[in-house]
């Protein structure tokens, strides 16, 4: 299970999350939604120790994530970035690998390679695809590239940074599938932030929406519709008028 | 404006120096820690020796070459002026090894080589690269830094010896085509004049210009602004404080090696 406690963090004068509480049972999918700027990557590089919190507590199945224990944690986390963060000066089979070419996880090179056109295979893409470099790729294989990178070592944890944004929505579905599928499957706790309602219908056991730098509504997806938060109901329904403004 | 502004700009400018020099001064103890405690990344060490050593072989080498020539054309102008034409092969030699060949072999290395990792590196770093290496378990200043410090620092004493006998190869096709010299005699003053010292603190300048083209290359990749424009001025500013800290660096090496 993931635990914040009272996560507060600030850049400047601007206070981008301000007290923090959220709960992720092992195995589920949350996925957090909220406007742009209102701080979810922020949250999520807090969990990872990219963005040191001003404020409040982190804990990762009841270890508190300092730095001492964020070392074992990474060894069992996967994440797909936004935009794919990809090592261009790689091929694609040697990022799905990386982990498995170096560090305490280092397999020999056949291996390496042969589990990673494996889970290339895994997220639609043909072994030929494996020794291409990234700038070859379209925006929709680099994303998988990104996702087989993520599941390569068989995390239990996994984070989503925009899964969807950019895609055609035929490729959209792919990679909420995908998703779905590969959470679903190796039982990982998962957590997704995003705008599109789709991916979050697709992918999530969990909805939780963060507005003002705190979460406004937590809930599972079946009830994101009937909630009766307006903030919620602006959000999913895309309507221009509501509590949340426009102009940010 | 008040009569204190200009001392308050002063103030100002001298503590944001301050703070910098902190910075680089915990960046720098910070790689170099890197250097004695493992994972260590042997093929991101090779790839950076290739990149900068080997690759950086033709400019080095062109550099030298011309700037030898010249020299020899100096010296024998210069010299002429009190019948002193016979000092060219030892002095071009000298000036060679000394400091024509590491200060500008140093700085053209930071041209090619600071320009393009602090491009690399801040490239990655507003691509989500170094964040991906983080969530793969891969210390970033492991797996970037170290290794291109560590190749910088033993590679570029290796250009700068090349560099020296080409310098010095250029100065002698100068002197024997250009000036009359007599080859045999040309090389005969070339190797008396030269001491083992002269060479061996080229090659020591080398190393320690070489740490600083590759420490100041990763300081402002990693510490890369936003966008194009962040990655833009990481590039300009990790050139222009590798090329002043390697003119500031060889007159404090001079100083301590040859005035004592």
């Amino acid at each position: 299970m993931i635990t914040l406690r009272d996560v507060h963090k600030s850049f400047g004068e601007k206070p981008v999350l301000q007290g923090i509480n959220l709960e992720v049972p092992k195995g589920q999918s949350l996925v957090v939604i909220g406007g742009s700027g209102t701080g979810k990557s922020v949250l999520l590089k807090c969990i990872l120790g990219l963005v040191v919190p001003d404020r409040g507590e982190i804990t990762v199945g009841g270890k508190l994530l300092d730095a001492a224990n964020r070392e074992a944690f990474l060894d069992t986390f996967g994440m797909l970035f936004q935009g794919g963060a990809l090592f261009d000066s790689l091929p694609v089979w040697q990022n799905v690998a990386f982990r498995l070419l170096r560090g305490s996880l280092a397999r020999p090179l056949n291996e390496a390679k042969e589990i990673a056109i494996e889970k290339l295979r895994r997220v639609g893409l043909t072994p030929e695809t494996a020794d291409l470099f990234p700038a070859e790729l379209s925006g929709g294989m680099q994303k998988r590239v990104s996702l087989a990178r993520a599941i390569c070592a068989d995390p239990q944890v996994i984070f989503f940074d925009e899964p969807t944004t950019g895609l055609d929505p035929i490729m959209a579905g792919v990679i909420n599938a995908l998703i779905r599928e590969i959470v679903s499957e190796m039982g990982a706790t998962a957590i997704t932030i995003t705008h599109d309602m789709t991916s979050v219908r697709a992918i999530a056991d969990q909805v939780a929406m963060l507005h003002a730098g705190k979460i406004r509504w937590v809930g599972p997806v079946d009830q994101i519709d009937s909630a009766g938060d307006p903030y919620l109901d602006q959000f999913i329904n895309g309507r221009a008028e509501g509590p949340i403004e426009t102009v940010r | 404006m008040s009569i204190t502004t200009p001392l308050a700009l002063l103030g100002r400018s001298f503590l944001a120096m301050l703070a910098a020099v902190g910075r680089v001064s915990i960046f720098t103890g910070n790689a170099v820690s890197h250097l004695f405690r493992p994972p260590f990344y042997p093929r991101e060490f090779f790839l950076a020796l290739i990149n900068i050593g080997w690759l950086s072989l033709p400019v080095v080498g062109l550099t030298a070459l011309f700037t030898g020539g010249a020299l020899a054309l100096q010296i024998y102008a210069g010299g002429s002026r009190f019948q002193a034409e016979s000092v060219v092969p030892s002095i071009v030699a000298i000036g060679m090894v000394r400091e024509l060949g590491p200060v500008l072999g140093g700085l053209m290395v930071a041209a090619r080589v600071a320009s393009s990792i602090a491009a690399e590196i801040g490239t990655m770093k507003v691509t989500e690269q170094i964040d991906a290496l983080v969530t793969l378990s891969t210390n970033p200043m492991k797996y970037l830094t170290m290794p291109r410090l560590l190749a910088a620092t033993l590679s570029v004493p290796v250009l700068v010896a090349v560099g020296d006998s080409i310098g010095i190869f250029g100065g002698y096709l100068v002197g024997v085509t250009r000036l009359g010299f007599n080859p045999a005699t040309y090389m005969d003053n070339t190797v008396d004049y030269l001491e083992f010292w002269d060479v061996a603190s080229g090659l020591v300048k080398g190393a320690v210009f070489g740490f600083i083209v590759a420490l100041m290359g990763c300081y402002h990749g990693m510490n890369s602004g936003r966008g194009a424009q962040g990655v833009g001025r990481a590039t300009k500013a990790a050139v222009v404080s590798a090329s002043v800290l390697i003119l500031a660096s060889n007159f404090i090496l001079t100083e301590a090696f040859f005035t004592t």
